[in-house]
């Protein structure tokens, strides 16, 4: 019988803490994806490191939040889509035939760009994937909802009203609590397709911050529009133009001296 | 459209600093008052522009610009302050020489004119590699330093023998001696920039190389 999936991912993950620097946990490699006729994306050969934030920027239209969603295999739920290539996670194609889909999206969580709060209490949120899980004892639900409403840096603000609808949020609070949910149940890595474009500033900074502090315990890839998010937050950036990978390079020489015109003449707003 | 007009500034800047550095020499050396006096007057103009392009960038700096943008903000601000520092320079050879003019010519060969035509060439090359964003011409300027401070040094030490052998020519001898040290920190301010200038093309801080 295949080894699941979830415990080749940790073995990979283990191996790679075990060698003391931040080791490959995402490597795509030639991958291709098709809408029908239509090519979205087109070789794209890449190697994210693990507790470190890669933000993917281009400009719209460019395959960014579609090759996210291939990390996690939403894509899918799409009809018509045909990937080619392959997407490993920990030293495992995600794409194997073995693959349990269900597994891999506990591993790699996601956080969209409008919050999508369950109508529930904030508890019952952050604790529906966990009982999903089969984790029943109410001490062990209360300390794992803590925990993670705390990382999300959303306790404080909602600790007195635990059992209060999650939809009686703010845009903020709601997009933190989607967080909380997706990090309850251990993921490695967390995907982020535009978490703050819908928040005003201030919530933003709030998300933006919450990342630098969750990356001490997570891999988090973003997707963004906003060049100075992806300038303040991440430690990778890849840069994408219609469906390929342009440049990829650590975020600082992205924003200060990229290699390739058609990234430079992007983070300077001569296109997109 | 506003990093163009923070380009033109710099470079309407610039030119003023390179032609008071030449008016100030020229003062000197042609014992000419009234030029000295005229030099003297216009160093506000370059304190003025300072403080303009130091206004613009913050402005620049606001919109929170990328890559290459963000190295010419950067490199304008830091090439600003160097010409006004230059423009300073070039007055302190200014006041001297409206003193020097006013009393008679120091008897003794020394290679000032040498020194003032290598500070500022150094200037002038500097600025051309950041007109024509040409980093080898910026990395040629910089090693020039080197003979502009050797120059100083000699000439400060035949100073210092006359003033010794002719008590009588000492206050004149410490006008020069002021004179050098300024064209030697015009050549340092114009090594500033080419190095401004490489990091500007390249994304290369090559400042403090070589140092021990």
């Amino acid at each position: 019988m295949p080894e699941p999936l979830i415990q080749k991912i940790a073995v990979g993950s283990a191996a790679a803490a075990a060698a003391g620097s931040a080791g490959p946990l995402i490597e795509i490699e030639n991958l291709s994806l098709h809408y029908g006729a239509s090519r979205a994306l087109k070789n794209i050969g890449l190697t994210m490191k693990e507790k470190l934030v890669t933000a993917f920027i281009g400009p719209s239209g460019c395959g960014k939040s579609t090759l996210l969603r291939c990390l996690n295999r939403m894509n899918d739920l799409i009809d018509g889509v045909r990937i080619e290539g392959e997407v490993k996670i920990g030293g495992c194609d995600i794409y194997g035939s073995d693959v349990d889909v269900i597994e891999l999206r506990k591993r790699v969580g996601m956080v969209f760009q409008k919050s999508n709060p369950f109508p529930k209490s904030i508890y019952d949120n952050v604790a529906y994937g966990l009982r999903l899980q089969g984790v029943k004892r109410k001490s062990e639900l209360d300390s794992i909802v803590e925990k993670s409403l705390r990382q999300a840096a959303l306790w404080e603000e909602v600790k007195d009203r635990l059992h209060t609808s999650g939809l009686g949020l703010s845009g903020g609070q709601q997009q933190r609590l989607c967080i909380a949910r997706a990090i309850a149940i251990q993921p490695e890595i967390i995907l982020m397709d535009e978490p703050a474009s819908a928040l005003d500033p201030i919530a933003t900074a709030r998300i933006e911050e919450l990342i630098l502090e969750l990356k001490k315990d997570f891999t988090i890839v973003i997707v963004t529009h906003n060049m100075q998010q992806a300038a303040r937050v991440s430690d990778y950036t890849a840069f994408f133009y219609m469906g390929e990978l342009i440049e990829f390079d650590r975020t600082a020489s992205i924003f200060t001296n990229p290699r390739q015109k058609r990234t430079e003449d992007y983070v300077t707003g001569r296109f997109g | 459209m506003e990093l163009d007009g923070l380009k033109q500034r710099l470079l309407t800047m610039a030119s003023h600093a390179e032609t008071a550095v030449n008016d100030a020499v020229r003062a000197l050396v042609e014992r000419d008052y009234d030029l000295a006096l005229r030099v003297k007057e216009d160093d506000d103009v370059l304190d003025r522009f300072e403080v303009e392009i130091d206004d613009m960038v913050i402005h620049l700096l606001a919109k929170a610009p990328l890559a290459g943008d963000l190295r010419l903000v950067m490199a304008a601000m830091k090439i600003s302050q160097n010409l006004e520092r230059v423009g300073d320079e070039a007055a302190k050879i200014a006041r001297r020489a409206r003193d020097l003019s006013q009393e008679p010519p120091v008897k003794l060969q020394i290679d000032l004119q040498r020194m003032a035509a290598l500070a500022l060439g150094m200037l002038r090359e500097a600025l051309d590699s950041f007109v024509h964003r040409h980093p080898s011409a910026a990395r040629a300027v910089i090693p020039k330093d080197k003979e502009v401070n050797a120059l100083n040094k000699q000439i400060s030490a035949q100073l210092a023998d006359h003033m010794r052998e002719n008590p009588d020519a000492i206050k004149r001898c410490l006008h020069l001696l002021v004179v050098c040290k300024s064209l030697e920190r015009i050549a340092d301010h114009a090594k500033n920039v080419a190095e401004e200038v490489v990091y500007l093309c390249e994304a290369l801080d090559i400042r403090h190389a070589g140092k021990p």
